[in-house]
């Protein structure tokens, strides 16, 4: 591995000179991203009415379809879902619904949740 | 040995990618330059190559998968002219911040309209700014000699930065003269292996490229390639000197002709500096103390070394093949920048000539050194061959 600076520990670098070279970043840092602070709708799945076919799984633009391993779909991680719908949108048992994520954490949030 | 033979400049650039043997091509045909990766197609239909070579939709897509192969860690070459450069222009930036050190056949033709197939300077002048090396070729031969040297010094660790290798469209890269093509295994060993500092596809040392930068580090991460670009003329000679010791054949930065004792120097770039240079010898014979410097470097810009050659000159002229439609011409505000800051005050006539193709005859460079000769030079931009 290559001389990476003084970047992995830097804290803010105060020259030109420690700033990583074309604005690389190093590490896989969009792993601690919390991007779904990002969402508006949240996807609200349903067990009883989901077979497991994968076709959220396949179109999440992000990787927050939960599944245990062996195929089964058991939720979904709302840390990096943004709420695109795209899940709701492609589902052939309507399993999933996008909710207003106010209803979930706004003024009388669980009032109508889960 | 190295071989002979009668070739054009785009058939031999295209025999130096071979030669190369890039790890990607990702192209878009486009007028003069379509030979370039036609040819390379060929080898690659052929076996003769490894490259992956990735055929696009648009020469926008071809320089964005050059882009994305290359900071993947893959050598990667391609070519283009004119709208298709001028397709390109939102990403190269993104290729010089990155520090990809793509190298880039660039035919050099006019951007329309009006509609042109012909050469000039308009499409690489275009990208100027844009953090790519530009070096200028005067003929085949010497188109064939860059690709090669442009891969050293576009992948040396001070520099990573992409290169344009210019030529002149159909004039150098239709025109079929003799080039020496040097053995496959001399340009294997020359070139060597690409050894990416931070590769995209290393997964075990995962890094991002293209992530945000707002006002905190934008200026910082610009300034870095400033110093690149001032590594370029620190380390050039070095490479063109490793690149003298396989091939025989050394490029400067600058090419000067019986410029050392001249009063009258002509500048001026690629294929029309030929002619210059024939005019130069019949004016010596005359005792006109003619010269002519070629700048074949254009980013960075060697001004300290143009600002020496030219200090003991009475009279200047540059010939510029591109326009700065209201402002001065490209090369010429270079050569008029550099001779400011060393302090004399030398009388530049700044001309432009073989727009779209016009030809450059030499009666054109004959008038202009007698009108140098004469103290004719006017801050007046004048344009060598138009109908007026």
């Amino acid at each position: 591995m290559k001389d990476r600076g003084n970047s992995a520990e830097m804290g803010k670098p105060k020259k030109w000179q420690d700033v990583p070279m074309g604005g690389i970043a190093f590490g896989s840092s969009a792993e601690a991203v919390e991007t779904g602070q990002w969402r508006s709708m949240r996807p609200v799945w349903d067990g009883e009415k989901c077979i497991s076919c994968l076709l959220c799984w396949n179109q999440c633009p992000d990787r927050s379809i939960l599944t245990d391993g062996n195929g089964k779909v058991t939720g979904i991680d709302t840390f990096y879902c943004k709420g695109c719908g795209i899940c709701a949108h492609i589902c052939p048992k309507k399993a999933i619904e996008m909710r207003p994520e106010s209803e979930f954490t706004g003024p009388g949030a669980g009032a109508k949740g889960e | 040995m190295p071989r002979r033979e009668i070739t054009s400049g785009n058939w031999a650039f295209a025999e130096a990618m071979r030669q190369i043997n890039p790890d990607v091509v990702a192209a878009y045909p486009i007028t003069p330059s379509t030979d370039i990766p036609m040819k390379f197609a060929d080898f690659v239909a052929n076996g003769k190559v490894d490259t992956n070579f990735v055929t696009v939709e648009s020469e926008h897509s071809a320089i964005t998968a050059s882009i994305t192969a290359s900071a993947a860690g893959a050598r990667v070459m391609t070519a283009s002219s004119a709208n298709g450069v001028a397709l390109m222009h939102e990403i190269f930036p993104i290729a010089g911040c990155f520090r990809t050190p793509i190298v880039f056949g660039l035919v050099n033709r006019c951007i329309g309209a009006p509609i042109n197939i012909h050469c000039d300077h308009s499409d690489s002048m275009a990208e100027r700014d844009a953090g790519w090396i530009h070096l200028y070729c005067e003929d085949a031969q010497e188109a064939y000699d860059t690709a090669i040297l442009a891969i050293r010094l576009a992948e040396h660790k001070d520099v990573l930065s992409p290169v344009f290798v210019c030529q002149d469209g159909f004039i150098t890269s239709h025109g079929f003269e003799p080039v020496e093509i040097l053995e496959d295994s001399t340009v294997k060993a020359f070139v060597g292996e690409r050894d990416a500092d931070f590769p995209l596809l290393d997964v075990d040392n995962p890094v991002t490229y293209g992530s945000f930068a707002m006002s905190e580090y934008y200026f910082e991460i610009k300034r870095q390639q400033v110093e690149a670009m001032k590594n370029v003329l620190k380390v050039y000679d070095g490479v063109a000197k490793d690149y003298e010791a396989v091939s025989g054949r050394f490029y400067p930065k600058l090419d000067r002709y019986r410029t050392e004792d001249a009063d009258f120097i002509v500048v001026v770039m690629s294929s029309a500096s030929g002619v210059v240079k024939d005019v130069v010898d019949e004016l010596r014979e005359q005792g006109i103390k003619a010269g002519c410097l070629r700048v074949r470097m254009f980013r960075p810009f060697p001004a300290d070394e143009v600002a020496e050659i030219l200090a003991g000159a009475k009279a200047v002229a540059v010939l510029d093949r591109a326009l700065s439609i209201g402002g001065t011409a490209p090369l010429a505000a270079e050569i008029k920048s550099a001779l400011y800051d060393c302090g004399k005050n030398i009388p530049v006539q700044s001309c432009v000539y073989g727009l779209g193709g016009r030809d450059f005859f030499p009666q054109y460079a004959r008038e202009l050194f007698m009108d140098l000769a004469a103290g004719k030079v006017s801050r007046e931009e004048r344009y060598l061959g138009l109908l007026e």
